[in-house]
């Protein structure tokens, strides 16, 4: 483009400083900020956008085996397999829902009640913050395999600790019934923090007028926190909860590390993505895999456009 | 708003404002620390414990330290080898994606094209296993499987939207004067970005680094497929090792430990930065 006519570009240069922004300017301008977004753009489609096709197209047919393989179309057999598998499919898609709607709920409730804790200044709240940020930057692998030490069904410090107390050993990520809430558990002491800073962050924009009215007017703390904080803080939670709902849908590496391939013996632990990630690279089920990953797209964009929705609509 | 609500309220602002910080409160908020912090302190401590001790929970946090755990495991040639990988992936993939990312952040705010720059959110929605497979396979094809650069590439595939993601806000929060003050003297707009708004983005740019490196760092599933023995990272090399856990607690504790104190001092040195960082765009819906 530019390069073609070096002369003319030069040229337009040297009148533009002169003269108000003129229209050679603005041309400039386009050129140049496609210039500089093309490449992130190319870069992200390239990455996203023929793999999702792929994807797509992999859903429809019989891909088993080696990646190169022949395939043969299907039509929509997979989704039908996958739709009417109430052995692994359906368990899956129940699990994600508990484990989501759990650990997002409770790391909702605490995050806002932390938030509220440390929203005035308060001496050490560089320390907090800081301590704060260690379950969120720390590798999720290595989360697993601190707590499967202090979860050590027999010689964890959380059984000594629980005997200390009076509740009876547990078995936690060896039992078959417990793992999934434990794993939600470990879910909620790790991304709480996360939902502390960002309604912090949302808190410390709030105007305080409306706070202290409604101090005047007599309101008790829990009647300001309800009618008056929490209204106004309500776009700052919900993008949270949309951040915290597809990075919880999405969840993997805790539950892949702390109970392997499948989610345990008994698949309790096996998540849409756990499942999928099983069928694709444990059994070579490309098709079928493909299509649990189309449900599973389909539903986390599901997802953020009704949690997108409501907020629209409580905070027009 | 009338005169006289307003000297009310501006009377009242300093009861407000300054709650007494009541022992309750810092009660709660020591509890809160010592829930997050305890966990990853025994994990630290266990590296540092005998494999007769780890495995007795009697054994607290009062105990003769050894160092065998950390010199087994550096000895081990493997940890070394994936920490170096972990390190050159982490490395190279943030610098190539803030290098293609910063400039298109900084198109996005300054001439709010914010639909074009949305299209790169969706990188954050899609479930990446979704994405893996064609990876593999076209990967494959070209023989690259194994390769760093395979690696590279799909670590910058989070790096980039994430670097856009902190970087739009933060050209969007520095003034749009400076630059047409430089334009008007003669600078193109590429110049405005390169001598003006690029030096004042610093900090950002140092913020979505960190940031871009640390998710790398701790990537699994990608190198979990898309690596070989002699380019696998330290998460993958890690979850091999849970298998051993049993007969080396202590050693697992010092690996995972090992890998947890860049993440550490990072967060320590960086706390104002990383969490403006984290939060970046929350605020605005």
């Amino acid at each position: 483009m530019s390069t073609t006519h070096p002369g003319r570009t030069s040229e337009r240069l040297s009148v533009a400083p002169a003269g108000k922004p003129s229209r050679t300017f603005e041309q400039q301008n386009r050129r140049l900020r496609w210039l500089m977004l093309t490449p992130a753009l190319g870069f992200v489609g390239l990455m996203i956008i023929f793999p999702l096709l792929f994807t797509l197209n992999l859903s429809f047919t019989d891909a088993f085996g080696a990646v190169n393989s022949g395939r043969r179309y299907l039509g929509l057999q997979n989704f039908a397999d996958a739709l009417s598998d109430n052995r692994r499919f359906w368990p899956a898609l129940g699990r994600t829902a508990v484990f989501t709607v759990g650990a997002v709920a409770l790391e909702t409730v605490f995050g806002l009640a932390i938030a509220m804790l440390m929203r005035k200044a308060f001496t050490g709240a560089r320390i907090v913050r800081t301590i704060l940020m260690v379950p969120l930057l720390a590798t999720p692998v290595a989360i697993g395999i601190l707590w499967l030490l202090i979860l050590d069904p027999t010689s964890g410090i959380a059984n000594e600790l629980l005997q200390g107390i009076g509740v009876p050993r547990q078995e936690f990520l060896g039992s078959v019934s417990q793992s999934l809430g434990v794993l939600m558990l470990i879910d909620v002491w790790q991304w709480t923090p996360m939902m502390t800073l960002l309604l912090l962050a949302g808190l410390s924009t709030l105007p305080e007028e409306p706070e202290e009215a409604a101090l005047v007017d007599g309101a008790s703390a829990w009647q300001r926190f309800r009618f008056v904080i929490l209204p106004m803080l309500s776009t700052t939670l919900l993008t949270a909860l949309v951040l915290r709902a597809v990075d919880a849908l999405k969840t993997f590496d805790i539950l892949y590390a702390t109970k392997g391939p499948g989610g345990g013996s008994d698949f309790e632990v096996e998540t849409l993505n756990v499942y999928a990630y099983g069928l694709t690279f444990d059994y070579q089920e490309y098709g079928l895999a493909a299509a649990v990953l189309v449900l599973f797209t389909l539903g986390i964009i599901g997802v953020v456009v009704v949690l997108r929705l409501r907020s629209g609509r409580t905070t027009s | 708003m009338s005169t006289a609500t307003a000297t009310r309220t501006a009377a009242l602002r300093p009861v407000v404002r300054r709650t007494p910080w009541g022992p309750l409160r810092a009660l709660a908020i020591t509890l809160v620390c010592l829930v997050i912090v305890a966990p990853v302190v025994w994990m630290i401590a266990a590296g540092f414990k005998t494999n007769v001790q780890v495995t007795d929970p009697t054994v607290g946090l009062i105990f003769s330290p050894t160092l065998d755990n950390f010199r087994n495991v550096l000895a081990d040639g493997e940890i070394l080898r994936s920490m170096g990988n972990s390190a050159i992936v982490g490395v190279v993939s943030t610098v190539l994606a803030a290098v293609i990312a910063v400039p298109a952040a900084w198109a996005v705010g300054r001439f709010s094209m914010h639909r074009t720059g949305s299209l790169v959110l969706v990188a954050r929605i899609v479930p990446a296993i979704s994405l893996l497979v064609p990876w593999y396979y076209v990967f494959a094809q070209i023989g690259l499987v194994g390769s760093y650069t395979v690696l590279v590439l799909s670590h910058m595939f989070v790096a980039v939207p994430l670097i856009l993601w902190i970087m739009i806000g933060f050209f969007e929060g520095l003034p749009v004067e400076l630059e047409e003050a430089a334009r008007t003297d003669g600078l193109s707009a590429f110049g405005a970005f390169l001598r003006i708004a690029l030096p004042l983005a610093a900090p950002g740019t140092a913020t979505a680094a960190v940031l871009a490196f640390i998710s790398s760092w701790n990537n699994f599933m990608f190198a979990l497929i898309l690596s070989d023995e002699t380019t696998q990272t330290m998460p993958v090399t890690l979850f091999t090792f849970i298998s051993y856990a049993s007969t080396d607690w202590g050693g697992l504790m010092a690996a995972a430990t090992l890998m947890t104190v860049p993440v550490l001092l990072a967060a320590v040195f960086g706390q104002k930065y990383l969490v403006a960082g984290l939060t970046a765009g929350a605020t605005k819906g």
